[in-house]
């Protein structure tokens, strides 16, 4: 070995196997030391070429297709697409179907944050957090399961409304389940906030600066826990929103400052859990009778489908940020063009001004810190002395964990 | 089910995820919590293949992750048995017409059991590792 090959930076690789939880990305890191000075990331490991099958089935086939781009977002890209092609096919969607979308659409936002929050105590070795929200996630999996059939996977919104309706028995599941959730919330933010441990680790950790975040292009709570004032709900109302009160949530109204790190990222998510309480309440209370679907048979659904043409966006606040689908449709059974843009996209080059000058050990955290639809983690690569070793995800874990520790004596 | 003595030991879970939509991984971990709690029963997710006797596979298998699937498989000690979680894995489901696919995973790897579903439930993949369990101990009860 070349003398200066074995000088600093070492070459780092994590991924793209990850044995626990999320989708295969490749990461790799030049180190100094314990300090990362560069990454780079390689995502693209799960591609399943959905767009190429879109363009060969009608939407109506379609919207179960969307529903598997992510288990967790299954209401945001069915939701998505389904309004596009409402515009292009200028289907009116009945004011009823807009508010049951808007409802699940925020209990996927609450399971969504609480896996979410359930993953970043993990992160950082808080395991015994990790179990708490997740069993109380449950709740929310339950009432969603209630109301649509499945845990994942819905399949209830469609082209022109939705599937089913939330009848007068269900409301009491829906109010315990979101009183218990009331009631927990202050629990949560006192177990992530004012636990020293997290605020050792997450505060000034990860750091992403307005103006990152504006240059980036982040969207969702990775860019409201910088400062930047968005919300899709807010700013371009769709579904039920236009009715409702909806305010973007930033860590200062609760912090009263802004710092752009992990820690105001937590803030954000676990507040917006409260927000959506609220919202699916308000939904409750003024949801309007009526159909639940613009046109109830399917095979007259196709025939205005196939009859449109034009092109649209539908763009949708998901739980990790703006989701956009384009479609175009010339007048043929399917899409002649469909463009998705999740929220993970716009989000996943703020890795790099959040990991460049951290510790390995805080690699875990800062990439779960975003809640990437696709992650990493698993085997490490580490060129040291010219020899090569190979780290587990374990050893990452570990070393999180010892961090913890030592910050606590 | 009756346990004898050919496999004295805790079984050990390990998960790949060769392309899935996030749906059975979700529900992979919602299985290993509080509610559903399969630890009693000495039924863990490790984070190494060397460690596991069990592999669960989800996804259709995409081109970018077959050589990483055998790979993976390779470090696995024997026995070993691979399970098929949910339903794109088994049939290719949604994306059987997709063209990344190197799929379904019995393609791939000896599958010895399979749990079908978009997304299987969390009693679905603990039904599926109690199977497999079941398995394992004939297989560990051949060898001795």
């Amino acid at each position: 070995m070349a003398p200066d090959e074995k000088k600093a930076p070492y070459t780092v690789q994590i991924g793209p196997v990850h044995p626990a939880l999320k989708e295969p990305v490749m990461f790799t890191f030049e180190m100094e030391g314990e300090q990362v000075k560069a990454v780079d990331f390689a995502p693209g490991q799960t591609h399943r070429g959905i767009e190429w099958m879109g363009m060969r089935r009608n939407p109506v086939q379609i919207v179960h297709l969307t529903d598997r781009i992510c288990g967790i977002c299954g209401v945001v890209h069915t939701l998505s697409f389904s309004l596009a092609v409402e515009q292009i096919a200028e289907i009116q969607v009945p004011e009823r179907a807009d508010y049951i979308r808007s409802i699940l659409h925020e209990f996927e936002r609450i399971q969504s944050h609480l896996l979410w929050a359930g993953v970043a105590a993990h992160e950082l070795g808080f395991d015994s957090l990790l179990h708490l929200t997740w069993r109380v996630r449950e709740q929310a999996m339950d009432v969603i399961e209630n109301l649509t059939g499945n845990r994942v996977n819905y399949g209830i919104v469609q082209v022109g409304g939705v599937r089913r309706d939330i009848a007068p028995e269900q409301h009491p599941a829906i109010e315990q389940c979101l009183s218990a959730y009331e009631g927990l919330l202050e629990k949560l933010l006192n177990l992530f906030l004012d636990d020293r441990t997290i605020a050792m680790r997450c505060r000034d950790c990860g750091i992403l600066t307005r103006k990152d975040a504006i240059e980036l292009c982040t969207v969702g709570p990775t860019a409201r826990a910088s400062g930047v004032n968005v919300d899709l709900r807010q700013d371009y109302p769709y579904a039920a929103y236009g009715d409702l009160d909806v305010r973007a949530i930033l860590p200062e109204q609760h912090m009263g400052e802004t710092h752009g790190d992990v820690f105001d990222r937590i803030v954000v998510r676990l507040l917006e859990v409260g927000q959506s309480c609220q919202i699916i309440r308000q939904c409750l209370s003024e949801m309007p009778a009526g159909p639940i679907t613009a046109e109830e048979k399917l095979a007259k659904l196709l025939l205005i489908c196939k009859k449109a043409q034009g092109e649209a966006i539908g763009r949708v606040e998901a739980p990790r940020g703006e989701c956009l689908h384009y479609v175009r449709m010339d007048g043929k059974e399917s899409p002649t063009a469909w463009k998705v843009k999740a929220s993970s996209y716009s989000n996943l080059m703020s890795w790099i001004p959040m990991l460049i000058g951290e510790q390995i050990a805080d690699i875990p955290i800062i990439v779960a810190s975003i809640d990437p639809c696709l992650s990493c983690t698993d085997r490490v690569a580490v060129v040291r002395e010219g020899q090569r070793s190979i780290l587990t995800k374990e050893y990452l874990h570990r070393l999180s964990v010892e961090k913890t520790r030592r910050l606590q004596r | 089910m009756r346990l004898n003595s050919s496999f004295n030991r805790s079984l050990w879970v390990y998960h790949f995820n060769s392309g899935s939509c996030n749906g059975c991984e979700i529900e992979i971990v919602a299985a290993i919590t509080p509610r559903y709690d399969p630890e009693r029963f000495g039924i863990k997710l490790v984070g190494t293949p060397r460690h596991a006797d069990v592999m669960l596979v989800t996804g259709p298998v995409v081109h970018k992750m077959k050589d990483r699937l055998l790979r993976v498989y390779a470090q696995m000690p024997d026995p070993k048995l691979v399970m098929c979680i949910g339903t794109c894995g088994i049939s290719g489901g949604v994306f059987f017409d997709s063209y990344n696919l190197e799929g379904p995973v019995d393609e791939v790897l000896p599958v010895d059991v399979y749990v079908p579903g978009c997304p299987p439930r969390p009693e679905a993949i603990i039904h599926g590792v109690v199977t497999a369990l079941a398995k394992l101990e004939r297989l560990q009860g051949e060898r001795a």
